[in-house]
């Protein structure tokens, strides 16, 4: 056994357990491959580590991960970019293991070497590198080599070109499904490097070929590819081969492929530009809002402002608008849950005279349908109708609707509208506010749910940071102080923690005025969960008001609840002195 | 696509019966041997190049077996064999590794023990030279992969081996504890160890001597938390990358990537389980079109959904039932009808179901009823109240195809299994024991009986021994069921369970 002197103790540890049983150490040793590569040095890294990594491949899948992590940025140890091949090796062995997030990460690493790799290096080591794989026994390395083709390929001298391009159009159509999912994914990368001419004839090929696969999932992932392959494309070839693919598939056997699509709709409306868009893709993206599948409604549903934003008011106004007046009373509430987080969004595109005359109508709908969601989502969005047509058109309708949710008897219900009161409440304005809303927000103070309570707590805090103190001082302060006197604890628990969120927005003056007084006052409650809270809250006080308050009055208070018979009472209220006495400390 | 469906329709006449020998055994009893419940086998299944075999059994563990007549380093031998004479090879196995696939748990929201008995397996595509196979209890499915490691012995360390280990838990447990690590593991923060740029000649790389390995089985995703019921069924979908499993009630959609979610689609739990009156027994996915699948009913009805229609499937696109035969119904014929296995032969045209008392072949393209029914044991008949009374009329027996469709196979009772030829004309019908000696309780295969060849449908009721083997003074035994086996998926071989004994045969 080697003697190692006292620095390098650490080191060596740290190669020793490379090999460890442990495979935390291993995977603690893998994550600092860089260091032991600096202390071997440049040579012995290519020389000795690297071999020494390509033949333990077998470990365990989170090492081979990590490994295949490290891998990708260790050019600097090995000596550079003209040793950057000998990384390729062990890449090459991650890219056939079983595990999909290893040969994931193998692949990108390999990509992120290939990309500085010399050109004379590609074609002599990353070229051959990918043949081996694409042509492999195991489907892993064939789904592996579909994601290096857009690296190698610009390099590439023309002989070569063609027989990768060739060999992309088997692994198109290779056995497995898994192999030409990969094709099917990576394709749009691949195209991107390829001739314009090569791409009009070998890749739209291809294209054809996934665009008619039996596997579902292979279809899936064609229609991701139209997209990208649009955008690659000059719009009358778009138009002559993408579109009548993205057509059929608006039509597919499968909702899954449908689906797809409708998500995917509106990125090709830029690629084929407006004519056909207004012949072509306006009544797909109809026969999708009307599809018998819900699944594909709600993905069309939830797209229809984007797709409205590419097209020009009077066509969405004559071609969508309608469907989304039926989609409004959709039978399924999830379809009429998305097409509510998006509609209010149409406000803008449509104009202020549509809005009030045709989408008014939909919102209103809405914000009385029987699905909670729904009407929250609504409410969620009001700022962006606000802009156009101003909120008093819907106030009418919205408060029954607020008041409805802020009584649902399912508190996530309640809790999802608490999040939004601020938000209502900039844009209603205090005068409204004050009317309606205020008394809710008391009542929530007072709900039988803790989490309830909590955000009713924030709540007032937020509302104080929109209005200010001197608002908070008429309509809140005083309301919220009045229930500390509830004949339940958790009641009052639930004021102390309101007062200490109130306390930094409404400043020192106020908090020493009227905020204090009650924390001090309640320091005297029978109940000692309440009492150690006075301290906590106290101790939150401090660093709020001025020094001489402190002295005073919170101390005394503290010292006094130091003393009390409750062990935690006296617990919290020691911290709560200790971390004042620091204060004095450190401003002293 | 294959042999089987070529044969079905090619004019020539049916294929020859089939002799079946004695192969293998595997935990054979000894006489006097106590069968011990955990040992009992619960499911067999060849994966699909037919290399490997797995079976299940009620103690939760999985037993894997390999062929090995295949393999590479006896092709010598076998070209000499084959040059000398048109050799007879048969599928040859032999116990690869074993591994304990669940253990006994309890529900404690419900109360509910769950056992540990291995319901189903599935095998998934081969990668790398690892297996992957899913096996199911009744609740939790989980995907294991199975691989040969290296057995590692490390010498050339840098430091003493104890020394190194202590040192080591220090290294790993804590990075601000040690100050002298916080500089050697600088790697994320620092250069202030700076290393001499010829490096360390001291340091080495440990050296790993030992190549032997071993196999390993790591359970890689545990698919849990989506079953009220208890599952029976587990399936594959040609995709490669999704899989069914379905209890009493719904049938779940999974990737086999994501343990944490599932789709339901299909979901025959009424609104009222006072309604109830189906359930769902089996179900599989088509061999080759990814949106197909069917299942199976207590009903004896076969569903066929197409998951393109629609996202929740609870609308079946084909529903193959046989028209009841007016003025049968009894007391047992609900009971009887219900289907407790259903497969599809591997060209994906015919699908085989299995109900209490017989076997029946359908054609996906006809739903008027069965192409063929096999009587299984139609001696049991007039049993059927005492089979009531001790429960065995709700024995769930599996059934299986050859690989070239042209045989069906499935079991009894006294360890028996019976294999049909279900080509046109075939009058094949065989009684086999689970047994080394497979023909000793071999009955005389009955006359074929009367009925026309030019009919549409290839009705035929067959293999129904009129007395049956009763009347040669063995008593059935109604413990020893043979309820599982599996036919190999290119050759004609049959691996059946008997209790906790595997037996294999071939023709």
């Amino acid at each position: 056994m080697a003697m190692i002197d006292e620095p390098l103790y650490p080191i060596a540890v740290l190669i020793d357990e490379l090999k460890n049983e442990d495979i935390q150490l291993r995977l603690n040793s893998i994550r600092k491959l860089s260091t032991i590569a600096r202390a071997l040095g440049e040579e012995r890294t290519r020389k000795e580590l690297i071999p020494f990594l390509s033949e333990n491949n077998d470990d365990d899948d989170e090492v081979l991960l990590a490994m295949a992590e490290e891998l990708g940025v260790f050019i600097p140890y090995v000596g550079g970019v003209e040793h950057a091949n000998v990384l390729l090796p062990p890449l090459e062995t991650l890219c056939i293991v079983e595990e999909t997030c290893v040969r994931d990460k193998a692949v990108e690493s390999l990509c992120r070497i290939g990309a500085q790799m010399r050109e004379q290096d590609l074609v002599e080591f990353f070229i051959p590198l990918l043949k081996r794989l694409a042509a492999g026994e195991w489907f892993t390395a064939r789904v592996s080599s579909c994601g290096l083709f857009h690296i190698a390929y610009p390099s590439a001298p023309e002989a070569l070109k063609t027989e990768l391009r060739t060999l992309y159009g088997q692994l198109c159509q290779d056995d497995m499904p898994m192999v030409r999912r990969s094709a099917a994914t990576n394709l749009g990368k691949f195209a991107a490097t390829v001739e314009a001419p090569h791409l009009k004839v070998d890749i739209m090929s291809m294209f054809d070929d996934l665009t008619q696969d039996d596997q579902d999932s292979v279809r899936l992932l064609a229609v991701e590819g139209c997209a990208a392959l649009g955008k690659l494309l000059e719009p009358q070839d778009c138009v002559a081969h993408i579109l009548p693919v993205i057509v059929n598939f608006s039509q597919d056997k499968s909702w899954r492929v449908r689906y797809m699509v409708a998500n995917q709709l509106y990125e090709l409306c830029e690629a084929v530009g407006p004519e056909p868009t207004r012949s072509d893709l306006v009544p797909a993206y109809v026969r999708l809002l009307r599809d018998n599948e819900a699944e594909v409604r709600i993905a069309a549903a939830g797209k229809v402002t984007k797709f409205c934003r590419i097209l020009n008011s009077e066509l969405a106004i004559q071609n969508i608008l309608p469907c989304v007046k039926e989609l409004s009373t959709d039978s399924s509430q999830h379809v009429r849950s998305a097409l509510a987080s998006v509609i209010m969004g149409m406000a803008p595109i449509l104009g202020k005279d549509a809005t009030i005359e045709q989408l008014l109508p939909i919102f209103l709908s809405l914000l009385k349908d029987e699905f909670p969601d729904v009407r929250l989502n609504i409410i969620s969005k009001l700022d962006q109708v606000n802009q156009v047509i101003g909120i008093d058109l819907l106030s009418q309708s919205l408060l029954p609707a607020i008041v409805e949710l802020a009584e649902d008897r399912h508190w996530r219900v309640r809790l999802a509208i608490i999040e939004y009161i601020p938000l209502l409440a900039s844009q209603l304005g205090v005068g409204f506010f004050d009317d309606k809303l205020g008394a809710l927000c008391m009542q929530w103070l007072k709900d039988k749910v803790y989490s309830i309570r909590d955000a009713a707590a924030n709540n007032v805090k937020r509302l104080t940071e929109e209005f200010g103190p001197d608002w908070a001082m008429q309509h809140i302060v005083p309301q919220v102080l009045d229930m500390i006197n509830n004949p339940h604890y958790l009641y009052r628990m639930t004021i102390l923690h309101a007062v200490s969120l109130l306390a930094p927005v409404m400043g020192k003056d106020i908090t020493c005025s009227k905020l204090l007084p009650v924390v001090i006052n309640a320091s005297k409650d029978s109940v000692p969960n309440i009492k150690f809270n006075v301290a906590k809250v106290l101790q939150s006080l401090i660093p709020i008001v001025d020094q001489s308050v402190v002295e005073k009055t919170i101390r005394p208070c503290l010292v006094e609840l130091s003393e009390d018979p409750d062990v935690d009472v006296r617990y919290f209220a020691t911290q709560a002195l200790q971390s004042s006495d620091q204060q004095m400390m450190m401003s002293s | 696509m294959n042999g089987g469906d070529e044969v079905v329709t090619a004019p020539a006449g049916p294929p020859q019966p089939l002799d079946w020998k004695f192969s293998q055994v595997f935990g054979e009893r000894t006489a006097g041997e106590e069968v011990q419940e955990v040992d009992i086998i619960s499911a067999i299944e060849f994966d699909k190049t037919g290399d490997h075999l797995a079976t299940g059994d009620r103690g939760g563990r999985v037993v894997l077996f390999e062929r090995t007549d295949t393999k590479d380093h006896d092709a010598l031998r076998r070209d000499l064999e084959r040059t000398d004479h048109p050799i007879n090879r048969h599928p040859e196995f032999r116990y690869k590794t074993e591994f304990q696939s669940h253990e006994p748990e309890f529900d404690y929201l419900k109360s509910l023990e769950i056992e540990e008995k291995i319901n189903k397996i599935r095998w998934c595509q081969t990668a790398n030279r690892a297996l992957f196979l899913l096996s199911t209890n009744d609740k939790t499915i989980k995907f294991w992969k199975v691989q040969e490691k290296k057995v590692k012995k490390i010498s050339e360390m840098n430091l003493d081996p104890p020394k190194a280990v202590g040192n080591g838990c220090v290294a790993s447990s804590s990075n601000s504890n040690s100050p002298t690590l916080c500089l050697a593991n600088g790697g994320s923060s620092g250069n202030d160890f700076s290393f001499p740029p010829g490096g360390l000649p001291s340091l080495r790389l440990p050296v790993v001597t030992s190549q032997e390995t071993n196999l390993v089985a790591r359970c890689r995703r545990v698919y849990a938390h989506a079953h009220d019921y208890h599952i029976n069924s587990i399936s594959n979908n040609s995709d490669g990358e999704t899989f069914i499993s379905a209890d009493d009630l719904r049938i779940n959609l999974w990737n086999l990537e994501i343990s944490n979610q599932s789709f339901n689609i299909v979901d025959v739990k009424p609104a009222n389980m006072e309604d109830l009156t189906e359930v769902i027994t089996s179900a599989e996915f088509h061999p080759t079109h990814c949106n197909m699948l069917v299942y199976s009913s207590s009903k004896g009805s076969i569903r066929l959904i197409d998951l393109r229609q629609s996202a929740l499937c609870d609308s079946h696109a084909k529903l193959f039932e046989e028209p009841e035969a007016p003025g049968s119904r009894s007391f047992f014929t609900e009971i009887i009808a219900s289907i407790s296995d259903i497969k599809f032969a591997k060209d994906g045209r015919y699908m085989l179901s299995r109900d209490y008392m017989t076997l029946k072949l359908w054609d996906i393209n006809m739903d008027s009823g069965p192409v063929s029914t096999f009587q299984v044991h139609e001696y049991l008949r007039p049993k059927l109240c005492d089979l009531y009374e001790n429960d065995s009329i709700f024995d769930k027996f599996e059934c299986c195809l050859s690989g070239d469709g042209l045989r069906v196979a499935t079991g009894s009772y006294s360890n028996l299994f019976r294999i049909f030829g279900c080509a046109p004309g075939s009058t094949e019908a065989t009684t086999l024991e689970a047994s080394k000696n497979p023909m000793r309780r071999q009955v005389q295969t009955p006359s074929r009986p009367s009925r026309s060849l030019s009919s549409i449908t290839r009705v035929v009721r067959r293999g129904a021994e009129t007395s049956g083997v009763d009347a040669n003074g063995n008593s059935f035994d109604f413990t020893t069921k043979l309820l599982h086996l599996a036919w190999h998926p290119t050759e004609n071989s049959i691996a059946c369970a008997a209790a906790n004994s595997l037996y294999m045969y071939y023709a």
